[in-house]
């Protein structure tokens, strides 16, 4: 029982360096079972580092992380049985289907059903239509959400999300929030990173900011905006932003 | 090994024989560019050429052809393998529970079945061009079984640059010394009319011996110690290889 409280991801004093560029200077956070959080920070701060690191791709020159109870570094292979991965860069097969994507991980993830956790998968990322095409005929957002449908088959524990939105249309933008929404509530925990802080306002339980090597804030949206000096009461009037203004010329339904 | 790496690499064998299917122009440019030098020596070289047999030019320079053959089509899994280190897919296997060399090998089967496929057209062609051979079923496996080892070799030897090069071009470059070593031994014209240095070097080089154990077998002939050379040397390059290529991995996914 104990092992279901301990943090899904537990990372203490993580450090990477490259040569000579120090990336990852002591990276300590823990992210609890089920729950959303997300890692900020500009270009270069090191996400896709911390992430790889998490993902087993790369090893860290010092400190320790653990995902789902297992070391990243000595039980690596127990580690991929309890994740999945989204990169940064879109990692599909470009001359498979869409389908034959969806087949090959569920198989190489050793399922029961390939063909029925591709058909599922397709129908819930609106690719049923374009499932028996060739990935290289798919627009960005189609490429993306394929993406992540294939880090979904096998429902591991935890799910790793680097900078899943980055690119994709505000419509697909939310169709992906809503699945890493509905992720969170069927127990999945999920590390994403992102640039766009509207979107970690938008899904994350926690925040941290990972700035010079380190996470210089860690906290709720709640802790973090009290960081702020008190908000001041000012009447303004309510424009619509131009994201509202997209939305409701193209009918989405926010 | 991991009890999934047969299931692991068939399926990941299935995938990237999946590729050749669907672009056999891979498999035609490997075989294109034998079948041309096969056309100009027997057409335009071949009359002038003195071998030194009373065998037809074709007979004679077809074991050459095949291991240029194999030697261009090492090129394409040198290409297909940076293709996937290059584009994520990569990654997205080595952060799943999947065997971990199954990925490597799946390349390599696909390499000897691709480059058995070419050897067999550029087979075709050289029968249409008048190639006979009385050769019983013994000695035609037993080229089978030189061509397949060397096939091996070859494909070891381009999985080194299909995993550390930087570019595509650099990940194809290296098989051209490989093309070329076969002018510089007995494949084309017999060694002794070459002058001191070369015709040392062309005697005692890889291609020789294997040259001349399979002109040997197609023509019913006693392959004498040919056959061992041939042998040692391919299983020598196949055996450094191996180990060059897995270190390179080895550094590649840790
Ligand atoms: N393989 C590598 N070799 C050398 N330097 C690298 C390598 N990978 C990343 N870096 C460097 O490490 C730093 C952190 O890179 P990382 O990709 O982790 O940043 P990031 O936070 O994901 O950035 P982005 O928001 O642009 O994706 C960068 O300065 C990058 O140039
Ligand atoms: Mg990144």
């Amino acid at each position: 029982m104990t092992t279901q409280q301990a943090p899904a991801i537990q990372v203490r004093g993580m450090e990477k360096s490259y040569k000579e560029l120090r990336v990852l200077r002591g990276v300590d956070f823990e992210v609890a079972r089920g729950s959303i959080f997300a890692l900020l920070g500009s270009n270069g701060a090191g996400k896709t580092t911390a992430v790889k690191i998490l993902s087993t791709l790369l090893r860290p020159d010092a400190g320790t992380a653990r995902v789902n109870g297992f070391d990243v570094a000595t039980q690596a292979a127990k580690v991929r049985e309890s994740i999945s991965l989204t990169g940064q860069f879109a990692a599909v097969d470009e001359i498979l289907s869409g389908r034959e994507n969806l087949v090959l991980v569920a198989r190489l993830r050793h399922l029961a059903h390939p063909g029925k956790v591709a058909d599922d998968l397709l129908r819930r990322f609106s690719l049923t239509e374009a499932g028996g095409r060739k990935v290289s005929t798919y627009s960005g957002g189609m490429r993306r959400r394929l993406d992540i449908a294939m880090s979904l088959i096998g429902d591991p524990p935890a799910i790793f999300l680097d900078e899943p939105t980055t690119g994709l249309d505000p419509q697909a933008r939310i169709e992906v929030w809503q699945a890493v929404k509905e992720l969170a509530e069927s127990g999945t925990t999920v590390l994403l990173t992102t640039q766009y802080l509207d979107e970690a306002e938008q899904l994350a339980d926690r925040i941290a900011i990972l700035h010079e090597g380190r996470i210089i804030v860690n906290g709720t949206l709640a802790e973090l905006k009290r960081l702020l000096p008190p908000a001041k009461v000012e009447y303004i009037e309510k424009q619509p932003t131009l994201e509202d203004v997209f939305l409701s010329l193209v009918g989405a339904k926010a | 090994m991991s009890k999934h790496f047969l299931g692991d690499t068939t399926v990941l064998l299935g995938r990237s024989l999946r590729h050749i299917t669907r672009s056999p122009d891979t498999i035609i440019t490997t075989a294109i560019m034998p079948i041309a030098m096969m056309l100009m020596f027997v057409y335009v070289f071949g009359g002038a050429i003195r071998t030194g047999s009373d065998s037809s030019y074709v007979n004679y320079m077809l074991p050459g052809i095949l291991l240029i053959t194999v030697a261009s089509g090492i090129a394409y899994t040198a290409y297909r393998l940076f293709m996937d280190m290059q584009g994520g897919i990569f990654e997205r296997f080595q952060s799943m529970p999947t065997a971990r060399s199954s990925v490597l090998w799946a390349h390599v089967l696909t390499s000897l079945v691709a480059n058995l496929v070419s050897l067999v057209v550029v087979m075709l062609v050289a029968l249409l061009m008048g190639f006979r051979s009385g050769a019983g079923v013994l000695a035609w496996l037993s080229v089978a079984g030189v061509l397949v080892l060397f096939t091996l070799a070859l494909t070891w030897i381009a999985v080194i640059p299909g995993l550390s090069a930087r570019t595509m071009e650099g990940a194809s470059a290296f098989s051209y010394p490989l093309i070329f070593l076969p002018f510089l031994s007995s494949a084309f014209v017999p060694t002794d009319t070459m002058p001191g240095p070369l015709r040392v070097f062309a005697e005692n080089q890889p291609v020789t011996s294997i040259v001349n154990a399979i002109r040997a077998l197609f023509a019913e002939q006693p392959v004498g110690s040919d056959i061992w050379i041939a042998l040692a040397w391919c299983a020598g390059i196949l055996v450094v290889a191996y180990a060059f290529a897995m270190n390179t991995y080895r550094r590649k996914i840790s």
